[in-house]
């Protein structure tokens, strides 16, 4: 499962009050959440992301609340995978388990911009632009097959339970 | 093998081969003893569990779903959402908890739902709360949720564990909060992420439920997955030869009341430092300093008083038990006719969902546990945190005081 987008980058220690206000976390309907995702860090995160792009940060993405309307906002805006240098705990199991792919490894070493590659489960991010390979921090072997069905809800449609 | 730690002893006995020693790092699968899932993630649980084809809970009288985050409700999305939750409770036979009975957390913790040992889940990341319980209690999404309500299981990955070491006992105008914020900024934001945190010390020994509960609480701010203060009465402790990750000291002693300045639970420093700040308004309410000990320690200070002009107090006791009780002992006319207005048992203020949001540049001085970006629903207004009593000094004085300044 390769997945291939260019790099969006933001800095440290963004919130899931960043990545979404709870203010609008309350409804059903995906495309309403992805409407505000990132709103109160940048305006124009919808139109950078749009197409298919890589949300690359630096430490500690996604600290906070509980709130799973955080990584489903951010797939749902276009996002293909999120490399940051760490992850909160709550963000980094909640995109997994919807089925959006986070890869932890050193992200001073890649640009807004640059094309990057990432084949799911593998401990190598690849950056297209400046031909470079990134070591990733292994996902447990459960995260990684999650991640080959789509996310927990697939995942348990199709085993039946764990 | 060496001993075990708290998070190793629940995990492991909750595990599907609870023989089979089990230390920090293993993944396991778990059976869980209790789920709460409130308004403001429950729905996309229902939704997820629905769609993974589940059709019964696996134990309905081991769950809870709360209407807590917005009630009651202020229009009619929220509305819909929280009658599809009713619903979907009656259905499943799953006990409910309607709105204006409180903060779920402290509504948890009233019912006595929980046993030290247990395992739970909730879409809460103050679930952690339940450690003052002896609880193995963490916060998880609406997917996981979904998948534990259908299978009664989840996976987990066992932390590892700091020790902190509370030296000493707290001064005149010092409470639990300003021992968790101290303790935040010796962590860090991330310096418990994916670890659990037990604390240990005289203070920890001798302190209430209630201060208890606003210490496990406060550890998500850490990135904590669970924490336990140790104490005596706590119904579970960890073996003597535990290993520990690291071990951090706090000298109790020499702490003075602290404040965490925006945007940052571990940018702390004591009152003093932040002491020319004007505020506009306070919160005095959340699951971390909502229950009575903490209105009453707010009306002590209170009590024949003023609020400054130009600051607002808004209060939301934790619960309608925590309610009715500062009613009936003066707590909530003190606080009432000091100028506070209170408002509905429950989160809306503490989350910006409704209720008490700030204007653009005002500064929010609150007892609850997050003061980030955008947390009370205005990205452009900057929020402390602090104890209820320094809560009831500033808004004496307008600006944040030091609560040893007021007591004589
Ligand atoms: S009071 Fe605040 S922190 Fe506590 S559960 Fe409610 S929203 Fe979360």
């Amino acid at each position: 499962m390769k997945l291939q987008g260019h790099a969006v980058k933001y800095g440290d220690n963004i919130s899931t009050d960043l990545i979404i206000a709870g203010k609008h976390t309350k409804t059903l309907n995906v495309r309403d959440l992805a409407d505000h995702a990132m709103e109160d860090l940048d305006p124009s995160f919808g139109e950078k992301i749009s197409g298919g792009g890589v949300l690359v940060a630096g430490t500690y993405f996604g600290c906070g609340s509980s709130r799973e309307q955080a990584p489903v906002a951010l797939k749902e805006a276009g996002v293909l995978f999120i490399a940051a240098k760490t992850f909160s705990r709550i963000f980094y199991r909640n995109a997994v388990n919807i089925g959006l792919a986070v890869v932890e490894c050193d992200t001073d070493a890649i640009d807004e911009g640059d094309i990057l590659e990432y084949d799911v489960g593998s401990d190598m991010l690849k950056n297209m632009t400046r031909y470079r390979e990134l070591a990733v921090t292994p996902l447990p072997e459960i995260m990684v097959e999650i991640l080959k069905e789509g996310g927990v809800v697939p995942y348990i449609k199709k085993h039946g339970g764990f | 093998m060496h001993g075990q730690t708290i998070a190793e002893k629940i995990l492991q006995k909750h595990s599907m081969d609870p023989g089979k020693p089990v230390k920090a790092g293993d993944i396991l699968f778990c059976s869980v003893d209790f789920l709460m899932s409130h308004d403001a993630t429950a729905p996309m649980a229902i939704r997820a569990f629905e769609n993974m084809g589940g059709t019964k809970v696996f134990d309905p009288s081991k769950m809870v779903l709360i209407l807590d985050h917005a009630t009651p409700a202020p229009y009619e999305r929220i509305a819909n959402l929280q009658s599809m939750m009713r619903e979907f409770a009656r259905e499943q036979g799953i006990p409910f908890i309607e709105g204006g009975e409180g903060v779920c957390h402290q509504i948890v913790v009233e019912k006595e739902y929980l046993r030290p040992g247990d395992l739970a889940l909730g879409t809460d990341s103050h679930t952690c709360t339940y450690g003052a319980l002896g609880v193995f209690a963490t916060g998880v999404g609406s997917t996981d949720m979904a998948a534990a309500m259908y299978t009664g299981k989840s996976w987990f990955k066992v932390p590892e564990t700091i020790r902190v070491n509370l030296k000493g006992t707290l001064g005149k105008g010092c409470s639990a909060k300003d021992v968790i914020l101290k303790t935040a900024g010796v962590i860090g934001a991330d310096g418990a992420n994916y670890r659990s945190i037990e604390f240990y010390g005289e203070w920890i020994d001798r302190a209430s439920l209630s201060e208890r509960l606003t210490i496990a609480n406060m550890v998500v701010e850490m990135g904590a997955k669970c924490g336990f203060p140790c104490c005596p009465g706590l119904g579970i402790s960890a073996d003597a030869d535990a290993r520990y990750l690291m071990e951090a000291e706090i000298d109790l002693d020499a702490l003075e009341p602290m404040v965490a300045r925006p945007h940052a639970v571990d940018d702390v420093c004591p009152v003093s430092e932040a002491a020319d700040v004007v505020i506009h308004q306070a919160f005095l309410g959340s699951c971390t300093n909502g229950r009575i000990e903490d209105l009453r320690e707010a009306a002590r200070i209170l009590k024949g008083k003023k609020i400054a002009e130009g600051v607002r107090l808004i209060i939301a006791p934790a619960s309608r038990q925590v309610m009715l009780r500062a009613m009936e002992e003066g707590v909530l006319a003190t606080l009432i006719e000091a100028g506070g207005a209170v408002f509905t048992p429950g989160c809306g203020v503490c989350v910006g969902t409704h209720g008490g949001v700030p204007a653009d540049g005002e500064v929010v001085l609150s007892s609850s546990n997050r003061n980030f970006k955008g947390r009370m629903g205005n990205n452009k207004a900057l929020i402390y945190l602090a104890s209820p009593l320094t809560i009831a000094a500033s808004v004496i004085t307008g600006r944040i005081t030091d609560p040893r300044e007021l007591e004589e």
